[in-house]
């Protein structure tokens, strides 16, 4: 159960969310996506179309190519105990291919979407018919959807239930801005929320759900509106992997020249543990996303060396300051003087 | 793991060890366990329920908060033990945090707690042993509530948390072994030791603060 905080205009969530649904598309896995605010024919029709093997790598080779040339044979004077050191690979571009590539700039043809089965759930449509639901202590919205999802795994066999099936498919399930209004909850307005157990509950059935069937979730929730810090603790506590996205859009962040080559941070809270006591936890925590024409890429934040003599000592303390929170792996140069 | 952690909880033969193949457990019918995620999706997607077998996580659905039902269900399980003569039965809750996720108030689950410690520490002179979740900054007062109100009641306190100095490859986090000793005499101090540990797959190793391996 992959929960991602969403940035504060939901630019970059909402990308994430799309990425998911057409790795889906591109694996053949049925799909299940909802919404309370967008239609989810229309979300299915902005996905973004996935790049062919040569085109990708032209892509990044474009831009390696550039940046080799330059420097790998120089060998470092001053600093040459670091030589020895690994080079710094901001994105993974030589080894391990996980997964496929999109573009951004393309839509996804029409007949690789028809391709994969997928069910929708349109909040505003779900709740003009019938009720039939028997009485659970949960907001109505998320009763449904929850009803919605089970009623899918067990008519398509996705919880083992129909042994004559021979192909076992997976289920990614998209569910887009929970927690908002528009899910008739109002945990993002108020502080305290009038039901402030429906969406941890919702997140527990949710859980139990997946478990019990061949299905992998991805939510975005708008946290940055959600007041209430317990509900954040619970909810965190109650999912797999936790993302949050954060934006530079209209922060002080956006001019600072540390972050000139970034759009946003990724901050990952929480990472999955599932069948075993702990996971592969990568060296670096921290990490920069960027938008760029045609593909959103997430890198390790890597500070440029600072080269300049002529900014003075105050104005990079502040910068300094503002770049604590991060924590500066081995390979980045900081803005850090050494007093002697 | 357990091994380590027999060590560093002093196993003596008044404390059995903490270390059980629950495995053979389950066979021989002394390992009951109640899977929180699949009971409470029977009850919500499920048929009606026997009337002689309410599901223990009846709470979810009514607008009751009381942990009665959970109760009866940890008692019926542990009836067999005051019968076929089982010593030192142990009640694991994992964990207490989640019942307040959903919906239960803090002030049933501490009822609840008490009723299960009365009945499995002073009846069946067994252990109870209890996970739940806080931090140091936490603002879920509920759960703050909960976790002071155990560490109050509680013979041992086991405590990890990560390190203070922030992230580290070779040591995940620290623990800390508080034997409330103060609990059986007045005059006494409560025992603290610390340790450090790193996290495997499946298994965990303790060493003494700033003796981890990758040091020396």
């Amino acid at each position: 159960l992959v929960f991602t905080e969403e940035d504060k205009f939901g630019l970059y969530s909402n990308l994430l969310f799309k990425y998911f649904l057409a790795e889906g598309i591109v694996c053949g896995h049925d799909l299940f996506v909802a919404s309370a605010k967008e239609h989810p024919d229309n979300i299915l029709k902005e996905l973004p179309a996935p790049l062919l093997d040569d085109t990708y790598r032209k892509e990044l080779g474009d831009e390696a190519a550039v940046v080799n040339s330059e420097d790998c044979q120089d060998s470092m004077k001053i600093a040459w105990r670091y030589q020895n050191l690994p080079k710094m690979e901001t994105s993974p571009t030589t080894y391990t291919k996980f997964g496929h590539y999109y573009d951004l700039s393309k839509k996804m043809p029409a007949e690789l979407c028809q391709s994969v089965k997928w069910h929708s759930f349109y909040l505003h449509e779900e709740l003009s018919s019938e009720p039939k639901m028997k009485a659970w202590n949960m907001n109505s919205g998320y009763a449904r959807l929850l009803q919605s999802i089970q009623r899918i795994i067990s008519q398509e066999g996705f919880d083992g239930s129909d042994p004559q099936k021979k192909q076992r498919n997976v289920l990614r399930i998209g569910i887009q801005s929970l927690g908002s209004v528009l899910w008739g909850d109002d945990v993002c307005c108020s502080d305290p929320p009038a039901d402030p157990h429906s969406l941890t509950k919702f997140l527990y059935v949710l859980r139990g759900l997946l478990r019990k069937s061949l299905s992998a979730c991805i939510l975005t929730v708008p946290s940055h509106l959600i007041q209430n810090k317990a509900i954040m603790e619970r909810v965190t506590n109650l999912s797999d992997m936790v993302v949050g996205l954060e934006s530079f859009i209209g922060s002080e962040r956006e001019t600072n020249p540390l972050y000139k080559d970034y759009h946003g941070l990724v901050h990952v809270h929480q990472i999955p543990r599932l069948n075993s006591l702990i996971c592969d936890v990568s060296d670096t925590k921290d990490l920069a996303f960027r938008l760029k024409r045609k593909l959103f890429t997430i890198e390790r934040l890597h500070l440029p060396p600072d080269l300049s003599d002529t900014v003075s000592r105050a104005s990079k303390q502040d910068l300094a300051g503002s770049a604590k929170p991060l924590s500066s792996g081995c390979g980045a140069t900081g803005t850090q003087h050494l007093d002697f | 793991m357990f091994a380590e952690l027999n060590e560093l909880l002093g196993a003596s033969p008044e404390r059995p060890d903490a270390g059980v193949n629950l495995a053979a457990a389950r066979e021989q019918g002394q390992l009951v366990f109640l899977e929180g995620l699949k009971s409470c999706l029977d009850l919500l997607f499920g048929e009606e329920e026997q009337p002689g077998q309410p599901n223990p996580l009846q709470f979810l659905r009514g607008s009751s908060a009381e942990l009665r039902a959970l109760f009866e269900f940890v008692r019926a399980s542990l009836a067999p033990c005051a019968q076929r003569d089982w010593k030192g039965p142990v009640l694991l809750l994992d964990d207490l945090s989640l019942l307040l996720s959903l919906g239960a108030a803090p002030v049933p689950v501490l009822d609840f707690i008490h009723y299960c410690r009365v009945s499995v520490c002073c009846q069946l002179q067994g252990n109870v042993v209890v996970l739940v979740h806080s931090s140091e900054d936490s603002e879920d007062e509920e759960n703050e509530l909960l976790v002071n109100s155990l560490c109050h009641h509680s013979d041992l306190i086991l405590w990890a948390e990560g390190l203070a100095t922030g992230f580290c490859k070779d040591v995940h986090g620290q623990i800390k072994i508080i034997k409330r000793l103060s609990l059986r005499q007045a005059a006494e101090q409560d025992q603290v030791q610390i340790y450090q540990y790193k996290i495997q797959d499946r298994n965990v190793t303790f060493f003494a603060r700033g003796l981890s391996a990758a040091v020396l």
